[in-house]
């Protein structure tokens, strides 16, 4: 359960660029939930889910992640909740280029130790549930959209997290691409995962999976 | 073992950046294995050739004794030799007979000189550099021209062993006559004197001695020959000068590459790895390992390929530097002998460097906020 | 899955080093004093009472570095340029340098 209060997050502060994304934002996230926030770009959809995901500090308000304060802790403690807590699936999928997809998917348990054999079994069962197994020694510069998608997605699984978070997952798909994705975040759901979607798509927004929309526009809650 | 695990995939990560960036990184390791190469290949044949004139010139005389006239070398006279012999301590004084002669047919200087023994008259033992350079073997016939220019005719007897070459590759064995005759020297004069002592720790001031009761004679002692050679080569001379700094520019602008700021795409892929989870220190550990790949195989490689130089291939890259201007150059090879700590030291001088330039420039990089690649 | 790359890089790190050792123990197990080449020269210095080693013979001062007059060696300045590219290598020896200071 994730628990925000009073959250304000301000881009270059003092200078005349000076760029308030989320204005006094608080809500409860409940676990093992589909939660969508819903908003034009621009809304800061991006910039809340990467304070909810530990990737950035609020400027002002407190978090909580189930009993624990996570406003202030330093940044080792921080990267260690988020690596063994969140899995982020980007809107651009941010995936290396140049290595394969299987490499891909195991990048963020590396710093881990654990042993390669061992990662390369949790990736290439990943990739077979999602039905990529044929494309794990592909260079992600050779594969599809879809293709793509998926192996972002296992590589946000890899470190088995507890909390999903997907930021606009479907931007870049047709509607039977996305429908499949939807497909694929009710199996997470289904395994107890709590997952977290950023969205403005229809397709998204009104499907019977998701258990609660949150709208916001102009950095507030509607 | 956790921890192995971690060097073993964050390495695997390291290597196949490396190979993505594959051009520039050849040409880095490129220059720097060549530039370890050239530095130890300097350093091996420097310390074995000093080690070598240590051990060779141990058997030099004692003291040789010169006369100078004029500021230049003159001959000694024969007198001289009975004056020193009646010093107390001096045990034996014997007159050197050696020169120099300029062969125009091949425009080398060659060193005569009278051995101990006595030759037949008309008879020659020559260096194998001289045989070399003139096509001349045992039998045949050389002719020089003396100081009045007549000509003389001598037959060569024997050549000197090739593995003597560097001590004699440019030597010329004649008998007394004959060298008086092809100079035109004097019975009275001899060209210097070698004295030898009692008492090897008198040598100072029997040499002190020498030098006040013949003001003009100038003694040289064995040890400062010794010391003339391990000065040879040495770091503060001109042409090494010039090799360490051409090293230290290759370094500088490796240095200056890497901390002239990381690609675009480098950002990128750093901004990618924090975000999916790596810490600061992963990332800088990466970096370690870049830099670590990188110069320890070249360092590894360019001292052993620089070993295989010295020692197995007689240092032929060296060829024209060492032999400068000479026409007679000597042929030898070298024992092969390192110096551990000189190793050390040209380690700690090009690793450490690199690995640091590796990894201080993109501190910066590193330290970005994990939520960077989703602002851009 | 094939050789995976850091174990063969660590691999080949390992081989240089070997190799490595194999340098030090090669250049120590050989001994200076009973190399024949060595002895070679030594025997020749002995019998013939040399002073120098043939390195350079382009000019008599840099043929007998330890024999050289003091004059011929700073013969036109004391900081002049070499005449010869050995004169970089094989600076004047130091008892010219401190000549008459003892």
């Amino acid at each position: 359960m994730i628990r925000l209060v009073n959250i304000r997050k301000v881009f270059n502060a003092g200078r005349h660029n000076e760029f308030t994304a989320i204005e006094d934002v608080s809500l409860t996230i409940e676990q093992g939930r589909v939660t969508v926030f819903n908003g034009p770009s621009g809304s800061g959809k991006t910039t809340l889910l990467s304070i909810i995901g530990c990737m950035a500090r609020p400027t002002a308000g407190r978090i909580w992640l189930e009993d624990r304060e996570i406003t202030s802790l330093p940044e080792r403690f921080l990267t260690s909740i988020r690596r063994g807590t969140y899995g982020f699936i980007f809107q651009h999928f941010n995936l290396v280029r140049g290595i394969s997809a299987l490499e891909n998917a195991m990048l963020p348990a590396f710093p881990t130790g654990q042993s390669r054999k061992s990662l390369v079994q949790k990736a290439g069962r990943l990739f077979s549930i999602f039905g990529i197994a044929d494309r794990a020694e592909s260079r992600v510069e050779w594969l599809s959209g879809g293709e793509q998608q998926r192996v972002a997605i296992a590589r946000a699984l890899i470190n088995d997290p507890a909390i999903i978070i997907a930021d606009e997952p479907t931007a870049h798909l047709d509607t039977k691409l996305s429908e499949e994705f939807i497909g694929i975040f009710k199996l997470l759901r289904d395994d107890g995962k709590t997952v977290i979607i950023s969205s403005h798509d229809p397709v998204v927004c009104d499907s019977p999976i998701v258990d609660r929309v949150i709208s916001i526009r102009d950095g507030r809650l509607q | 073992m956790e921890w192995i695990e971690k060097q073993r995939n964050v390495l695997d990560f390291t290597l196949s950046s490396i190979l993505r960036r594959k051009g520039k990184n050849i040409a880095l390791f490129t220059v720097y294995t060549a530039m370890v190469f050239l530095l130890a290949s300097v350093m091996f044949f420097t310390h074995a050739i000093k080690k070598e004139a240590a051990l060779v010139l141990r058997e030099a005389p004692e003291i040789v004794v010169q006369r100078m006239q004029a500021g230049r070398h003159a001959l000694m006279p024969l007198a001289y030799l009975e004056k020193i012999r009646a010093i107390r301590g001096v045990s034996r004084v014997e007159g050197r007979l050696w020169g120099y002669y300029y062969d125009p047919v091949v425009g080398a200087n060659y060193t005569l000189l009278t051995g101990r023994k006595s030759l037949p008259p008309g008879s020659m033992v020559i260096g194998n550099g001289i045989s070399r350079a003139r096509g001349v073997y045992e039998g045949d016939l050389m002719s020089f021209r003396t100081y009045s220019g007549e000509n003389a005719g001598f037959k060569v007897t024997e050549i000197l062993s090739a593995e003597s070459e560097l001590v004699s590759a440019d030597l010329m064995l004649v008998n007394e006559e004959d060298l008086r005759h092809l100079f035109g020297l004097p019975r009275e004069f001899v060209t210097d004197l070698a004295v030898t002592v009692r008492n090897p720790r008198e040598l100072n001031t029997i040499a002190a001695k020498i030098a006040d009761l013949l003001p003009d004679a100038r003694p040289i002692i064995r040890d400062e020959i010794l010391r003339t050679y391990e000065a040879a080569f040495d770091w503060r001379g001109g042409i090494m000068v010039v090799l360490l700094a051409g090293a230290v520019l290759a370094f500088v602008i490796f240095a200056w590459d890497k901390g002239s700021g990381l690609s675009a795409g480098e950002r990128r892929e750093i901004g990618i790895l924090k975000a999916i989870g790596w810490e600061t220190s992963d990332i800088l550990l990466m970096k370690f390992w870049e830099g670590a790949v990188i110069s320890l195989t070249a360092f590894l490689l360019g001292t052993i390929l620089a070993y295989l130089h010295v020692f197995f291939a007689s240092s032929i890259l060296f060829g024209p530097a060492l032999k400068g201007w000479s026409v007679l150059y000597p042929s030898f090879k070298l024992m092969p002998a390192v110096d551990l700590y000189q190793v050390a030291t040209l380690f700690f001088l090009t690793v450490v460097p690199y690995i640091a330039a590796s990894i201080l420039p993109s501190w910066q990089a590193a330290t970005v906020d994990p939520d960077s690649i989703m602002r851009t | 899955m094939g050789l995976r790359k850091s174990d063969g890089f660590l691999v080949f790190l390992a081989a240089c080093l070997v190799l490595f050792a194999v340098i030090f123990l090669h250049a120590s197990l050989n001994n200076h004093e009973s190399d024949a080449d060595t002895v070679a020269r030594i025997h020749l210095v002995r019998d013939l009472g040399l002073t120098d080693l043939c390195l350079f013979t382009e000019a008599r001062y840099t043929r007998h570095p330890a024999m050289a007059d003091m004059n011929t060696a700073f013969q036109d300045h004391p900081v002049a340029l070499e005449h010869f590219p050995s004169g970089a290598l094989l600076p004047p020896p130091e008892h010219l340098r401190h000549y008459g200071m003892d």
